[in-house]
C-alpha cells in the first residue's frame, strides 16, 4: 500500500514530507538524548532484516494467496517508537530510490502511514495499553519484573492481533484520504474506501498472525529481548504533545491545500502571488468552474472532484469542450515534442560514443 | 526462491551504475537530489486532465540516461515494472469520470482515459527522475547530501548502517527462503509455521550480528559518524546544473511548449 507519486498532489505530498520530517527530527533527538550507542547497529541491521523478511513469502492456507511480514508492529514492540520509526523510515527511504516503491514526492505519505502510525500512535496508545498487567508464568521468578511486564500470552496475542488491525486500517485510510485530498484521482472516496478498508483488514490480520507467531518464537528463545523496550509511562506525555503536533499539522494542511486547489494549483498560485504570469488553463479548467455547483451538493471535500459517480450531461458553452481546433495542434504537438525528445537524447548518446572512441 | 535473488541482482545492477565516471556521476549529489525534487513537483503540480503539458519534462530523465550514459533498456523496464498501486488506482478513472473532454474526429475522449493517461505519464516521469537519480549518485552520496540537507545525523547513521548491511542480509534471508522451498512440497511445508521459525532464527541471528557489530565497532574507535573520503564542496558545474533544470523545469511548468510546438507545425500547413 505504498502511495505514488502519480497519485499527490504538490500540496499534500509537500505537508506530509513536512509532517514525516518534523518527526524524523523528533526521533532522532530523542535516540540522542537515550544515548545507547548499542541501538545504531541493531537499528541498522534490524532495517535490513526488515527488508530481508518483506521478500520472503508464506502460503496463507485455504486461498492460495500468499503473505509477508510488513513488520511496522514487530519493530515497535522489539526497539520502542523511536527507534522503530526510524528504523521503518530508513527502509522506507531504501525502497524510495531503488524499487521506486511510491517515489520521493510520496516518501512523506509513506513514511507516515507506515511508520508514524504504528509505531507514535498504534504502538504507545494501543498496543501498550492493552498489554499491560498480567504477568506471564516466564517472568514470576523475576526478583524485580519490568514496568508494564511482559502480559500474559493470550493477553499479548489479543493486542497484537487489535493493534496490527487498527493499524493496517489506519494506513489505508490515511492512503484512501491523501488521495482524495490530492484530486488526481476520480474514485468516488467511499467507493475507494469500501475497497481498500476490507482489503487491508485481511493483511492486517495476516500481520497480526505473523507477528504473534515471530513474538511468541522470540520469547521463547530470547525472552530479554523483549525486556528492551522502554517503558510506555513517560513516553505518554511527550506523544499527547506529538500528537497535538500531528493534528495542527494535518489542519493546517488540510486548509492550506484547500487553498490550494481554488486557485489553479499550488505552483501556480504562488507564482501568481509572486507577480509571475500564469500559464493558460488546460482543458480540464474551464470545466471546473460549472462542475463546482453540481459537486458542492455531493462532494465530500466541496472543493476536490474525488466523487464524480454518475455520468454528466455533456458541459457545452464556456470553452468546456475544445474543438478540433485546439485540440489538433494539442496532439501535434505531443506527438511532435515526443519525436523531438526521442531524437534528442539519441543524439547526445551518439555524440557520447563518438568523443570516446578515439580514446578506445 | 529465485525472486529473491533476482531482487538483489537487479538491486545490485542499480548500485553499481552509480560507479560511473561521467559528468554527471561528479556533479555534487545535492544539486542532483534538489533538480530532481523540483522536477518532481513540477510533474505533479499540473492539472489533472494536463497530458501535452508533461511531454517537454521527458527532456530531463533522456538527458540524464543520454549523458549520464545509464543502460536505457534496464531503466525502462525497471519503470515499467513498478507503480501498479498508482496504474490500478488510475484505471478507475475512465469508469466513474466520463464526461467528455476531447473531441477528434470521430474519436471522443472522456475526462476519465485524459487522467488515466496523465497518471501513467506522471508515473513514468516520477518514477523515470527516481531511478536516474539513483543510477547517477548512489545511495551513501545521497544520504549525506540530505545530511548536509538538514537531515538529523541519527537517521543518516541509520540510512548508513542499513546500506550497507541490506545485501548481507538479503542474501541470507534469500538462502533461508530457498531451503525451506527445498524441503516444502508445493505449497505444502511453506506455511505460517515453518514462516514464523524461519524469520524468528533469521532476527535471532540479525540480533547476534548486531551485538558482534557494536563491539567491533567499539575495538575501532567509532565515534557516531562514518568518515567522509572527500570534504565536498559546491562547485560551479553543481550550482550551473542545479539553476538550469530549475529554471527549465519552471518555465516547462508555466509555458505549454507543446502546444505552441503543434500550433507552429499546424501553422505551416496549408
Amino acid at each position: 500500500m505504498h502511495m505514488a507519486d502519480a497519485l499527490l498532489s504538490p500540496a499534500v505530498g509537500g505537508i506530509m514530507w513536512a509532517v514525516s520530517a518534523g518527526t524524523i527530527a523528533l526521533g532522532s533527538a530523542q535516540l540522542r538524548r537515550e544515548q545507547d550507542d548499542r541501538q545504531a547497529s541493531l537499528m541498522g541491521v534490524l532495517g535490513a532484516f526488515l527488508f530481508a523478511a518483506q521478500m520472503i513469502n508464506f502460503s496463507i492456507p485455504g486461498t492460495g494467496s500468499s503473505g509477508h511480514l510488513g513488520g511496522g508492529l514487530l519493530l515497535a514492540v522489539l526497539l520502542g517508537p523511536s527507534a522503530s520509526f526510524l528504523t521503518i523510515a530508513s527502509v522506507l527511504v531504501v525502497q524510495a530510490l531503488f524499487f521506486a516503491d511510491g517515489g520521493l514526492l510520496a516518501l512523506g505519505c509513506n513514511i507516515f502511514n507506515l511508520g508514524v502510525i504504528p509505531s507514535f500512535l498504534v504502538y504507545p496508545f494501543l498496543y501498550r495499553v492493552l498489554s499491560k498487567g498480567g504477568i506471564s508464568k516466564g517472568d514470576r521468578h523475576l526478583a524485580e519484573p519490568v514496568p508494564g511486564g511482559a502480559p500474559g500470552k493470550w493477553r499479548e496475542t489479543a493486542a497484537v492481533m487489535i493493534s496490527a488491525l487498527v493499524a493496517m486500517q489506519l494506513g489505508s485510510l490515511a492512503v484512501v484520504l491523501e488521495t482524495g485530498l490530492s484530486g488526481i484521482s476520480s474514485l468516488p472516496l467511499e467507493r475507494f474506501l469500501l475497497l481498500m478498508q476490507p482489503i487491508h483488514l485481511a493483511i492486517g490480520a495476516v500481520e497480526g498472525a505473523v507477528t504473534v507467531a515471530i513474538l511468541s518464537f522470540v520469547r521463547k528463545a530470547r525472552p530479554e529481548l523483549l525486556r528492551r523496550a522502554p517503558a510506555g509511562n513517560a513516553w505518554r506525555s511527550r506523544f499527547a504533545v506529538l500528537l497535538a503536533f500531528l493534528v495542527i499539522a494535518l489542519v493546517t494542511g488540510g486548509f492550506l491545500s484547500q487553498l490550494a486547489s481554488k486557485n489553479p494549483d499550488g505552483l501556480e498560485w504562488s507564482l501568481s502571488k509572486a507577480g509571475g504570469k500564469v500559464a493558460a488553463p488546460g482543458a480540464g479548467e474551464g470545466v471546473h468552474g460549472l462542475l463546482a455547483q453540481l459537486q458542492e451538493k455531493s462532494a465530500w471535500f466541496p472543493d476536490y472532484a474525488v466523487k464524480r459517480a454518475a455520468p454528466r450531461p455533456l458541459p457545452r458553452g464556456a470553452g468546456a469542450l475544445p474543438d478540433a481546433a485546439s485540440a489538433v495542434p494539442g496532439v501535434v504537438g505531443t506527438i511532435l515534442t515526443l519525436a523531438l525528445v526521442c531524437v534528442a537524447g539519441a543524439l547526445l548518446k551518439k555524440g557520447k560514443e563518438r568523443v570516446e572512441t578515439p580514446d578506445a | 526462491m529465485a525472486s529473491i535473488s533476482a531482487a538483489l541482482l537487479d538491486l545490485k545492477r542499480l548500485d553499481q551504475l552509480a560507479s560511473g565516471t561521467t559528468f554527471l556521476h561528479r556533479l555534487d549529489a545535492r544539486a542532483k537530489v534538489l533538480a530532481t525534487l523540483v522536477f518532481i513537483v513540477c510533474v505533479v503540480s499540473f492539472d489533472r486532465y494536463q497530458i501535452s503539458p508533461l511531454i517537454p519534462f521527458l527532456i530531463f530523465p533522456a538527458f540524464l540516461i543520454a549523458v549520464g550514459e545509464l543502460p536505457t533498456r534496464y531503466l525502462l523496464g525497471k519503470v515499467a515494472l513498478v507503480a501498479p498501486f498508482a496504474i490500478a488506482v488510475g484505471i478507475c478513472n475512465p469508469y466513474f469520470d466520463r464526461q467528455l473532454l476531447l473531441q477528434l474526429g470521430a474519436l471522443r475522449v472522456t475526462g476519465g482515459w485524459l487522467s488515466f493517461a496523465s497518471i501513467v505519464l506522471r508515473t513514468g516521469l516520477t518514477v523515470g527522475a527516481v531511478f536516474t537519480l539513483t543510477a547517477l549518485t548512489g545511495f551513501p552520496a545521497i544520504c549525506r547530501a540530505l545530511q548536509r540537507l538538514g537531515m538529523p545525523r541519527p537517521f543518516a547513521l541509520q540510512l548508513m548502517f542499513l546500506y550497507r548491511y541490506l545485501f548481507v542480509l538479503a542474501e541470507e534471508g534469500g538462502r533461508a527462503a530457498k531451503a525451506r522451498e527445498l524441503r516444502c512440497f508445493g505449497r505444502k511445508g511453506s506455511g505460517l509455521k515453518s514462516y514464523a521459525s524461519l524469520l524468528g532464527h533469521l532476527l535471532l541471528r540479525t540480533w547476534q550480528r548486531a551485538e558482534r557489530m557494536h563491539m567491533s565497532m567499539l575495538a575501532r574507535g567509532f565515534s557516531g559518524t562514518f568518515p567522509e573520503q572527500v570534504k565536498a564542496r559546491l562547485r560551479f558545474a553543481d550550482v550551473a546544473f542545479l539553476s538550469i533544470w530549475v529554471f527549465l523545469c519552471i518555465a516547462l511548468r508555466l509555458s505549454n511548449v507543446t502546444h505552441s510546438v503543434g500550433a507552429l507545425f499546424t501553422g505551416l500547413l496549408p
